[in-house]
Formats: structure tokens, sequence, C-alpha cells
């Protein structure tokens, strides 16, 4: 069992660009969910929408890495749209089933072989994104940071993820301290007072829904960026819930919430994934196998969950009484 | 006595001399149950009119029709002179028509601040794209924030200006939503039933800021069940029963009409309930 990486490892998720990619989703929940109210149950699918976009736009259309950036943020409109328009006026449970039932149905439909050429079906599409690394201005090395040896690839990969949820966050700072954050918070307490004083609600709810699904959709570029490849079963209904423990974590009526959350949750889950691993393979475990080792984070997330709700639904940072789940 | 609002007799349905709200044919059924059926209403402007009647009488059913938060079976309305058959509630309250719930609706997670500023109109601060810098609203929201606080002082609310709706009584969360309708300067409001839960010292001030309302040229419809306020404060009362107007005039008029006393006020209107024993109570029945 090795010590220092079981400890090192994890910290290197302080700055990683999954991490990242997770907070930017995390912050369009919050906006859905912490700021309007909405009971979206399907950020995967904006990161998915995102991270294939981009990779399609990029390695078969060809545009370029702004190109395609922008095209990524038009298709997460599109989703939107196509998601928003019979389901916002809906309640909010309804619209929970909705997202969570159209995220599934997005990652059926790219594994179908139908889309095979466009998609790659099951096996996702890999070997794009070579005109983003070629805009590395870092020189070549392995740099060592904190104690974590990186190379130039992944700071850069790491840097620009931050950049992003940086420009997300201010955006989303400002925005929720105006009079527009203000009648979004209006219609998270209730919807027909909010009309009743001359707004028109349901585009507000789609202004929101577009722009924090805009965020998960980054946050699907990012994730796909670093790995340089997209694949389906990473924006399977793990990805929404993890998205969702650490904005709970966090705080969902907050802006820095998703962020400290973010950061807290993934280096507290690959602690414990890297111990309870290094305990299983260092016999000190007999009665589970390697497998269930990395496993067991997944259930104490669920639990953590469950327990954020019941005793602490306004995370770190949240006004508890303005996070309560339930009135 | 000679009468400055109807315009020949005074009848259900009579035609006024100003309307401001004119609605005709006007039903709404739920099932079998035929809950709104309006034939002509006619709300006179710049005037304060009481709508009265049983529980279960259609009137907030029939506000919930004409402020479009139910759609009516049949029936169309116009507000100043625009046909409003139709039109999402929204757009009614830009129109100028302001409504309350009788289920109070206080935003109970904003402050009661926010609360009144959410209640002022074309603040471009409240557009996606122009929220984003500040110096296209902020003269806008401090405007509004001085208007706020007025009204705040008027309804005894400022003590509580930073406070979260959450945290108000159930009596000072109706008079922050009325408070609230106000902020959009409405041309008609409609209040409905202002005055339940709200404590007897501040009923006085609540009447007198209605009437207030009146002398800045704002038309009151409201929904009330105590008559003595009806009586107060009204120039006018239409009376409702089983979803149709069954009696309208001048309050002290339309309180000795027969047909109002037998649907609405009962034997004992005018005693007060400890003098009365239940034994005639239940004789009245």
């Amino acid at each position: 069992m090795d010590l220092t990486q079981i400890l090192l490892l994890p910290l290197s998720q302080l700055f990683a660009a999954t991490t990242a990619a997770y907070v930017l989703c995390a912050l369009g929940i919050a906006l859905h969910f912490g700021y309007t109210g909405l009971l979206n149950f399907g950020q995967a699918a904006f990161a998915a929408v995102g991270g294939y976009a981009f990779a399609i736009a990029d390695k078969t259309l060809g545009l370029g890495i702004f190109g395609s950036l922008l095209f990524a943020i038009g298709c997460a409109i599109v989703y939107a749209f196509i998601l928003g328009i019979p389901t916002l006026r809906l309640r909010a449970d309804y619209l929970a089933i909705v997202t969570i039932a159209a995220a599934e149905t997005f990652r059926f439909v790219m594994v179908s072989g139908q889309l095979g050429p466009w998609s790659g079906g099951s096996e996702g599409i890999d070997g794009w994104g070579k005109d983003f690394y070629d805009l590395n201005p870092i020189p070549s090395a392995v740099y060592n940071v904190f104690g974590i040896p990186l190379t130039e690839r992944q700071l850069w990969a790491d840097i620009v993820g931050w950049v992003v949820v940086v420009i997300c966050a201010l955006l989303m700072v400002v925005l929720t301290r105006s009079p527009w954050g203000r009648a979004l918070k209006g219609i998270r307490e209730d919807e027909d007072a909010v009309r009743s004083l001359g707004k028109n609600v349901f585009g507000y709810k789609m202004q929101s829904l577009i722009l924090g699904g805009v965020f998960g959709a980054l946050g699907g570029v990012v994730f796909s960026l670093n790995s340089q490849t997209v694949q389906p079963t990473v924006f399977g209904t793990n990805f929404t819930f993890m998205s969702w423990t650490l904005l709970l974590l966090g705080g969902a009526a907050t802006v820095l919430g998703p962020i400290v959350g973010g950061i807290v949750f993934f280096v507290i889950f690959l602690f414990l994934q890297n111990l309870l691993m290094g305990l299983q393979s260092s016999g000190i475990l007999p009665f589970i196998s390697g497998e269930q080792a990395a496993q067991i984070p997944f259930v104490l997330m669920g639990i953590t969950l469950m327990l954020l709700v019941i005793f602490r639904p306004q995370g770190f940072f949240g006004n508890k009484k303005e996070s309560q789940i339930n009135g | 006595m000679a009468n400055d609002i109807a315009k020949g007799s005074i009848e259900p349905g009579c035609a006024k001399i100003d309307p401001i709200l004119v609605a005709d044919n006007v039903t709404r059924t739920f099932g079998g149950n035929k809950a709104v059926d309006v034939a002509h209403l006619e709300i006179p402007r710049g005037k304060i009119t009481a709508l009265i009647g049983p529980n279960g009488a259609g009137k907030t059913t029939l506000f919930n029709l004409l402020t479009g938060f139910d759609k009516p079976n049949t029936g169309s309305w116009s507000f100043a002179g625009k046909d409003l058959a139709g039109v999402a509630p929204n757009k009614v309250a830009r129109m100028g028509m302001v409504r309350t719930f009788q289920l109070t609706k206080a935003l109970s997670l904003l402050t009661v601040i926010d609360n009144m500023r959410l209640g002022a109109q074309n603040h471009p601060g409240e557009s996606f794209l122009k929220s984003l810098i500040k110096p296209l609203w902020i003269k806008q929201e401090q405007e509004i924030t001085e208007r706020a606080d007025v009204l705040l002082k008027r309804f005894k609310l400022d003590a509580k200006r930073e406070d979260f709706a959450a945290a108000l009584s159930g009596g000072q969360r109706k008079l922050l939503e009325m408070a609230r309708a106000l902020m959009s300067e409405p041309k008609l409001v409609m209040l409905d039933e202002p005055m339940a839960g709200v404590n007897p010292a501040l009923t006085q001030s609540l009447l007198e800021h209605i009437k207030g309302l009146k002398e800045n040229g704002t038309t009151v419809l409201f929904v009330e069940h105590d008559m003595h306020m009806v009586r107060h404060i009204s120039d006018w009362v239409v009376v409702m029963a089983e979803g149709k107007i069954v009696a309208e005039g001048e309050p002290d008029v339309v309180m000795k009409n027969p047909a109002v006393i037998d649907a609405y006020l009962g034997a004992h209107a005018n005693t007060d309930l400890g003098t009365v024993s239940i034994e005639t109570v239940k004789d009245g029945e």
C-alpha cells in the first residue's frame, strides 16, 4: 500500500479538469434548482450534448476549436428549448421525471447504430481535440504542482477548465444579484404570485433552463476535452447525481457552494476510493473484492446525499431558511 | 338619492356611466357544477366596488377568470376598452389590472423589500441582457426602492424590511401582498379578502388606505365577508350567489334587499352574534 499515493492522488482533484467539469454542471443545477426551483435531474444530458456536439464539430465537421465551442453551446440551447417548451408549464415534480427520462433517451440515441457514423455508437468518439492541445503555450515538461507530477498537457486542460468555471461563476454572481435573479427567486417561491405581478414566468424559466444548460454543456466540453473522448456511459444518471451531491454539499442557492462542494467532494471521494482499494490490495479487507472497494464510495455518496437533504439542506454556505427543500 | 354610478335603472348587471371592466356571458363549469354564470357585469371606474356573496358563490373563480388565471367555458370581457379574453395573467397585470390572492402568496424566502421591488413594472434590470450591466437599471432600482419604502411605512411593515417574508404573520403577509400589488401603480386593483386575518387596529388604517387609492384615481374591486368594511368604504356592491349576479346597488340599499338577506346576510345580519342566543340562530336556520 503506497500511502503517498493515497494522500496525493486525491489532492490532485483540487485543480483537476474533471472537477471543474462537474462544478460547471453543478453551477447549472444551482441556477435551475437553487434559484428558479426547476428540478432538473437530467443535467448529464446537457453535458452529453456539449461533449458530443463539440467532438462531432471538431472531428467530423472540422469547425475548429472556437467554432466547435459555439456549436456545442448552440446545441445545448436547442436541447433546452426541446426540453423546456413542453415541460416548463408542468409542475416541478413532473419536470424532474421528464428531465431524467430525456437524459437517458439522449444517451441511448447516441449509442444507437443509426447514428454510429456520427456518434461512434457505444464506443463514443475519440482522437479529436488536437487543435485545443496545439494551442497550449506551456512548454513541454513534467511539472511538479504541490508534489503532484503533471504534464504540460494535463496542466493546460486543468487551467482552461477552471478559467471556464471562474467566468461562469462571475456571470452567475452578477445575474443572481440583479433584478433578473430576483424574479427567478420569486418564481422559485410562487409562480402564480410572480405572474400576478406582470412577469413572464415561462420566459424566465426558459432563460434559466438555457443558461444552466449551457453551463452543463461547457462542463461536458471540459470533461471530454480532458480525455479527448466522449463516451455514452460517462453521461449516465451517475453523472447527474454526482453533480447534485456536490451542489447540495456546498449549498443550492449559492454560487460559491458548487465550487467548494465540488472540490471537497472529489478530494474525499478519491481519497476513500484509493484508501479502500489500497487496504483491499494489501489484504486488510479480505471480505471485499477490488471491484467492490471501488464501488463503496458511490454507496457512501448516496448516503451523503440523503443525509444532506434531511439534516443540512443549505450545504456549507447556504442560508438554512432559503434552502429548505420543502417550504 | 341620486346615483352617479349606474346608467338607467339599478338591477343585476345594469350598465354603468363609466365602466372600466365589462364582462359578458362569462361561464365556468367544474364537472356538472356551474361555478360562474355571469350574464353581464360592469365595474365603475374610479369607485370602490365590493363583491359579496356566500361561500361557493363563485367570487374567487370570477377573479381568476377575469385576471387570466383560469379559462372560462364561454364569455368575453374587456378592461379599459381592451379585449381581455384569453390574455395571459402576466399581460393582464401589465395592462394595469393587478390582483391579490385569498390564500396569501407572499414570496416566503425573499426579503420583504425584495417582494416589494418585484411588484414594480417595466424594470429594465429584469431583462436577462440588461441585468448584466448595472448602470442600465440602478437608477430605476433606487426609484422603486424609495417607492417601496413609502408603501412599507404606510402598511407598517417598515420594521420588517430586511426580514424574509416567511417570518411575517398571516395578517402582515396579507398587507405585504396588497402593498406589493400597489407597487405596479395599477388602474384597477382586485383584492381577494384583504381584511381576513388582519388585526382590527390595522383594519382602520387599511380602510383609509383603500379610500386613498380611490382619491388617486385607482379603481378598487374587492371580495370581503366583513360587512362593516363593505358598508364603510364601498361605493357600490355586487352580490353573487350560485355563480350568478343576484343584486347590485349602493351598499345601504343592497343590504336591505330581501334577496340578498336570504342568500347571504341572514336574518341576523345586523345583530351582534354575542347578543343572539344559540336557539334563535338555530330557529333562523
